[in-house]
């Protein structure tokens, strides 16, 4: 195990980069030029240590791993990080997807590249903070500090509409935060601690007040999965972001409130978990289904990425609350091959976006005949969209459903239908995209995927089919920590049950 | 070493192919592509003679696939006697195919994709035959789903291509539901989804029951149904066979390859491979048994009506992998497996044959608009008799040995479906020998209808699709001699060995080579009845048919319309989907929810506080320094709490 403070590290070094992009002067085109490659290589030297962080991660034992503990506010609030078997491989994902997009924006951002790269970068920094916090606090801080940045990408880069996409992001999860704060001051009155460690080991809450505490934490993270009914908020989200600020709010952000139900909900409430797991099982399966059935129509090509990336989510929730290891360990998986899948598919439409500037579906049509290698990446993402065997979204989905089945057969069979939806609207888009003859003028000169774009799509595709294949060290990383957190829900439920039948 | 690479050289073909084909060029593919199969093809008749007269099963470990508590699995290779079969029809129909279609796709501009193509579904396919568990049978599956997609849309510029493509994509997929709910429900009963552990405990768990969806079932029961589903939507059987006829919009390659000789099996092979799951299931064996023997009629009765030559076969596919699976259904799985080994050469050779008339005829397919071509095609003519006869089941061609046992099979079973499948199997055989003297006497013979633009231009096919098919029609006419007697007959024990289970209270093969002659010799005799029939009204009369159609005109209608099961599921499950997506979409997301939900709210906000408008400023950075208030607000709190 590394002596030195890797998390630190992760967090600071895009800090670092930040500043060190504040700091480029000279003409716009130097600045910009500058920013872009600063940006870059800041990032890129985050992903060597996020895999560093992944090669010395011990997998053998499910205490947190790599943890620093600083004094800071008060005695009471620490800055404690950490990391375990289901928080690790986020900070890896941020890392790998960080680069692509500061790729991905560096033709199609003109304005404001600095602030930009910075906004990317104090962005990164913020999201590995929330995957490694140990405090609740600190939690809590990067949890909504991240959202800053994301308000400036998409209000300041955004579409047309961005004001008013922004708006209903804000007023969401301004909702979700006020709620989740109370709840862990809460938490700290009747503890007297926000140590995550301490919280974790010292046993539960009264039941009465886990069922307050889950709601409120549910309230914060049903809006960032998102979850049906409160999802609206994320297609125009997504329409109005600029590419890169997609793919971040698909590949990571999203991952936050479902990171957030494994770290706190489920290990903290086990009484509130089982007594809510009907009602989020009720949720996601409505959000397989009804936001399938909303891809299907969209003509929106973003807004039909976005609804399918509700209906995956839905998996994920379906996964983790089966408490079983299948369940929880398919919920993770398809998490992390949801951020490269989704995030790809983002970037593809922001390829063809920065030629035509459309995202209609009925816009285009052809595209084969021209952007043969655009086809083949496409295609790769939308098969791994829709689940098939090979790659990673096969592995994530499927360990969801037997684990599911293990629980509720109703909630396996319904879920499964997503199957047959996603296949419908994801190879519908593909064949009005790209399929059939150019019909429409500007199309007859597109230009086929260059180098640039190539560097960013072609690591996904790799790692898309690499995980599918042998998804084995995800799942190594994190057995461990999964078996543990069953273990200690199951335990948690038998003392409660003993309790509730003693004599009074 | 060598297993894997019967498996593993397409694979690398295809890839070579695909992303390398503008450095080799079109030959380059096309010789990677066919060189690859072939050597899996020779590799796969050895390990044929080698395991399946003495050998002993091999079982050979790739890699770990994935691993999540219990729920773990390899890719492996499972080479026994029925994947030994299973080897030899995929990789020498397959080999054969990748052949022709360097002389079919001559004029194509893709060469290279379609061999790229054709190799990436030769590899599925012998994933789906070697796999020793259910998650690799299910990626098979799922895989040469794909190739399907991709090699029924390869004319992606045609948008019936596409629309078909998608069809046969999502059709399968309904299947897929059945099947994937059933691999989750063996991992939940037997705790593991390999086969060998599973096939060992199904025994105990016979007659034991679970509950699935509320209800109180029986394990074996259920769990057999749903995987069953998958199998009906990958062969194509009654309700989820829709797609079959659309998929013709392929290259016809494709379809002797993928939708007559090797894909559409793979539901008949999975019922096969299970045998040891279905036995202990009898009343889904009945399923099987009666879903079949509808197949082969439904199939057989749209066959007799339709005027594209491909889509005669298509049906005529349909209605055969009927007869493979109610072969299945009572319990005589080696005579499926036999049928589905003689009809892979016969009708692989059809497909070809209809593809050499449709190359020579520069891409027409309707029967009506050829006529005559027997002298200007007479290799292809001889080969689509040879053809014709072995489907039809005369004896001594291929099809006669096997669709004979089939249907004595099915009358030895001595149990209700049994008969109800024998005598639909006897009326089908008879319609099957109707619409093939059909499709021969329209096509060849006859005066020619045909313009004279397109007749001056017809042409015999060149040597190198012509070989092919010449090696397919000796398949046609001995293949099922040669492999009677250890396939089905004396031999058949020692050949299958434990491949194959069948309870030996009930063992119809048996039985079968003990029938009355009557039995045996109707489907003969109805075969024949069938072909002077077709003669008579084709060729004798050619005035009748046209006479019948406008007589029994609602029949006639029905038929050509395949039952109008298009029609039907677009009225009840796309036309739905459709309405209820764009209802849920601009009702339920834009009314409700965003009405009550944030725009409500902003409403609301507006109208009860216009005096506090100014904070609604609109401007982003106000929110975000809003929210840093909050942040500071709780840093102060704790500072002074601390």
């Amino acid at each position: 195990m590394a002596t030195w403070p890797i998390l630190s590290f992760l967090i600071l070094v895009p800090l670092i980069g930040a500043v060190l992009v504040l700091a480029v002067r000279g003409s716009d085109s130097v600045v910009a030029r500058n920013a872009r490659w600063v940006a870059l290589w800041v990032t890129l030297c985050n992903f060597v240590l996020s895999l560093v962080l992944w090669l010395n991660f011990d997998p053998s034992t499910a205490d947190f791993q790599f943890r620093e503990k600083r004094a800071w506010l008060s005695n009471v609030i620490t800055y404690q990080v950490g990391v375990d078997g289901i928080s690790m491989l986020f900070i890896v994902l941020t890392a790998f997807l960080m680069p692509i997009c500061i790729l991905a924006s560096w033709d199609s951002i003109k304005e404001r590249v600095k602030e930009y790269m910075i906004a990317f970068l104090v962005m990164e920094s913020t999201m590995i903070g929330v995957f490694c916090a140990l405090d609740l606090v600190v939690f809590y801080l990067f949890f909504e500090a991240g959202l800053i940045p994301m308000f400036l990408i998409i209000g300041v880069w955004g579409g047309a509409n961005r004001i008013y996409a922004t708006f209903k992001f804000f007023l969401y999860t301004l909702l979700g935060s006020v709620l989740m704060l109370l709840a862990i001051m809460a938490m700290y009155f009747h503890t007297g601690t926000t140590d995550i460690i301490q919280l974790l080991d010292r046993g539960t809450f009264p039941a009465a007040m886990q069922y307050w505490l889950w709601l409120a934490f549910f309230a914060s993270f049903a809006v960032k999965i998102p979850m049906w009914p409160l999802h609206t908020w994320l297609p125009d989200a997504h329409v109005e972001a600029p590419t890169a600020g997609s793919v971040i709010l698909a590949g990571v952000l999203l991952k936050m409130g479902a990171y957030g139900f494994l770290r706190f909900s489920i290990p903290m409430f086990p009484h509130a978990t089982e007594f809510f797991t009907p009602f989020v099982f009720g949720l996601s399966v409505v959000a397989v289904i009804y936001t399938s059935l909303v891809a299907l129509m969209q003509e929106d090509m973003k807004k039909l990425v976005a609804y399918s990336s509700v209906a995956h989510m839905g998996f994920v929730t379906i996964g983790l609350f089966t408490m079983t290891t299948q369940g929880i360990e398919g919920g993770l998986v398809q998490m992390l091959s949801h951020g490269l899948v989704s995030g790809a598919l983002f970037l593809c439409v922001g390829v063809i976006y920065d030629r035509i500037h459309s995202r209609e579906i009925a816009r285009y049509g052809g595209l084969v005949n021209r952007m043969p290698k655009y086809a083949l990446a496409l295609m790769v993402f939308t098969l791994a969209n829709v689940g098939l065997p090979g790659t990673s979204g096969f592995v994530g989905e499927f360990l969801v459903l037997v684990g599911a089945f293990q629980v509720n057969t109703w909630v396996a069979m319904f879920a499964t239908t997503g199957v047959i939806l996603s296949a419908c609207y994801a190879l519908w888009l593909y064949r009005r995209v790209v399929f059939g003859v150019i019909e429409k003028a500007d199309l007859q000169r597109i230009a086929d995927v260059n180098r640039r774009e190539l560097v960013i799509l072609v690591p996904l595709i790799a790692t898309v089919i690499f995980f599918g294949v042998h998804p084995q060290p995800w799942l190594d990383v994190m057995h461990v920590s999964v078996d543990h957190l069953i273990k200690q829900h199951h335990a948690a439920l038998d003392t409660g049950r003993a309790l509730a039948a003693l004599p009074r | 070493m060598l297993y894997a690479l019967i498996v593993f050289l397409p694979a690398v073909a295809a890839l070579i192919a695909g992303f390398f084909g503008r450095w080799i060029g079109d030959r380059g593919a096309q010789m990677v592509t066919c060189g690859a199969v072939t050597i899996a093809a020779v590799l796969s008749i050895l390990t044929f003679f080698e395991i399946g007269f003495g050998g002993a099963p091999q079982h050979v470990e790739l890699l770990r696939w994935m691993q999540s508590g219990s729920f773990e699995m390899s890719w492996a290779l499972q080479i026994d006697t029925l994947t030994c079969v299973m080897l030899v029809v995929v990789t020498v129909v397959s080999a054969l195919v990748h052949w022709y279609s360097v002389g079919y796709m001559d004029h194509d501009h893709h060469k290279s994709r379609f061999m790229a193509y054709l190799s990436l579904f030769t590899f599925a396919m012998l994933m789906l035959v070697t796999a020793d568990n259910f998650v690799q049978l299910f990626f098979g599956w799922e895989g040469v789903g794909l190739a399907s997609y991709l090699l029924i849309g390869f004319w992606y510029d045609r948008p019936s291509a596409n629309a078909a493509a998608i069809k046969a994509f999502v059709v399968n997929r309904v299947g897929d539901f059945g099947f994937a709910l059933g691999i989750m429900g063996v991992f939940l009963v037997f705790n593991s989804v390999d086969f060998a552990t599973v096939f060992a405990a199904t025994a105990i768990k016979a007659g034991q029951t679970f509950s699935f969806l509320g209800m109180q079932l029986d394990i074996v029961t259920t769990l057999t149904m749903l995987l069953f589903l998958g199998a009906m939507g990958k062969s194509a059987q009654l309700f989820l066979h829709t797609w079959l006829p659309d998929a013709m919009e392929g290259p016809t390659p494709v379809s002797a390859l993928i939708h007559a000789a090797t894909m559409v099996t793979a539901g008949v092979f999975m019922v096969v491979r299970l045998s040891p799951m279905f036995e202990y299931a009898p009343t889904t064996l009945m399923v099987v048994t009666i879903v079949g023997a509808a197949t082969a009629f439904f199939a057989a009765s749209v066959g007799l009506v339709q005027n594209d030559i491909k889509r005669v076969i298509a049906y005529s596919t349909c209605s055969q992998l009927g007869y493979m699976f109610f072969a299945a259904g009572v319990s005589a799985y080696s005579a499926a497996m036999f049928h589905l080994f003689t009809h892979a050469f016969f009708k692989a050779l059809l497909f070809l044959g209809a593809g050499s008339v449709i190359h020579g005829m520069s891409g027409e397919q309707d029967m009506r608009r050829m006529g005559g071509l027997y002298t200007l095609l007479p290799l292809t003519y001889a080969l689509m008799w040879i053809g014709s006869l072995s489907l039809a089941g005369i004896i001594p061609l291929s099809g006669y040995w096997s669709k004979d046992l089939v249907l004595e099979a099915a009358f030895a079973a001595g149990s209700g479906v049994g008969y109800f499948a024998y005598w639909t199997g006897v009326t089908v055989a008879l319609m099957t020998a109707f619409y093939s003297g059909r499709l021969l006497f329209m096509t060849f013979h006859g005066p020619a209808r045909v313009d004279k633009a397109v007749m001056s231009h017809a042409h015999e096919a060149p040597k190198v699709m012509n070989v092919p098919n010449l090696i397919l029609a000796l398949g046609a006419i001995v293949a099922g001699f040669w492999a009677y007697d250890f396939m089905v007959g004396e031999g058949r024990a020692a050949f299958w060995g434990n491949a194959i289970f069948v309870m030996p209270s009930h063992d119809p093969i048996e039985h079968a080579h003990h029938l009355p002659w009557p039995i045996v010799w109707l489907p003969m005799l109805a075969a024949v009845l069938g072909l002077v029939l077709s003669w008579f009204l084709y060729v004798r009369r050619p005035d009748l048919p046209a006479r019948w159609a406008t007589v029994n005109a609602p029949l006639y209608k029905f038929l050509l319309n395949k039952w109008y099961f298009d029609e039907l599921y677009d009225l009840i499950f796309v036309g739905p989907a459709k309405w209820l997506g764009r209802t849920l979409w601009k009702g339920g997301d834009g009314k409700i929810i965003d009405g009550f939900g944030p725009d409500g709210f902003a409403a609301m906000t507006i109208q009860l506080a216009r005096r506090a408008v100014a904070a609604q400023s609109g401007y982003v950075y106000h929110y975000a320094f809003a929210m840093l208030i909050g942040v500071a607000a709780l840093v102060t709190f704790f500072l002074v709490m601390g």
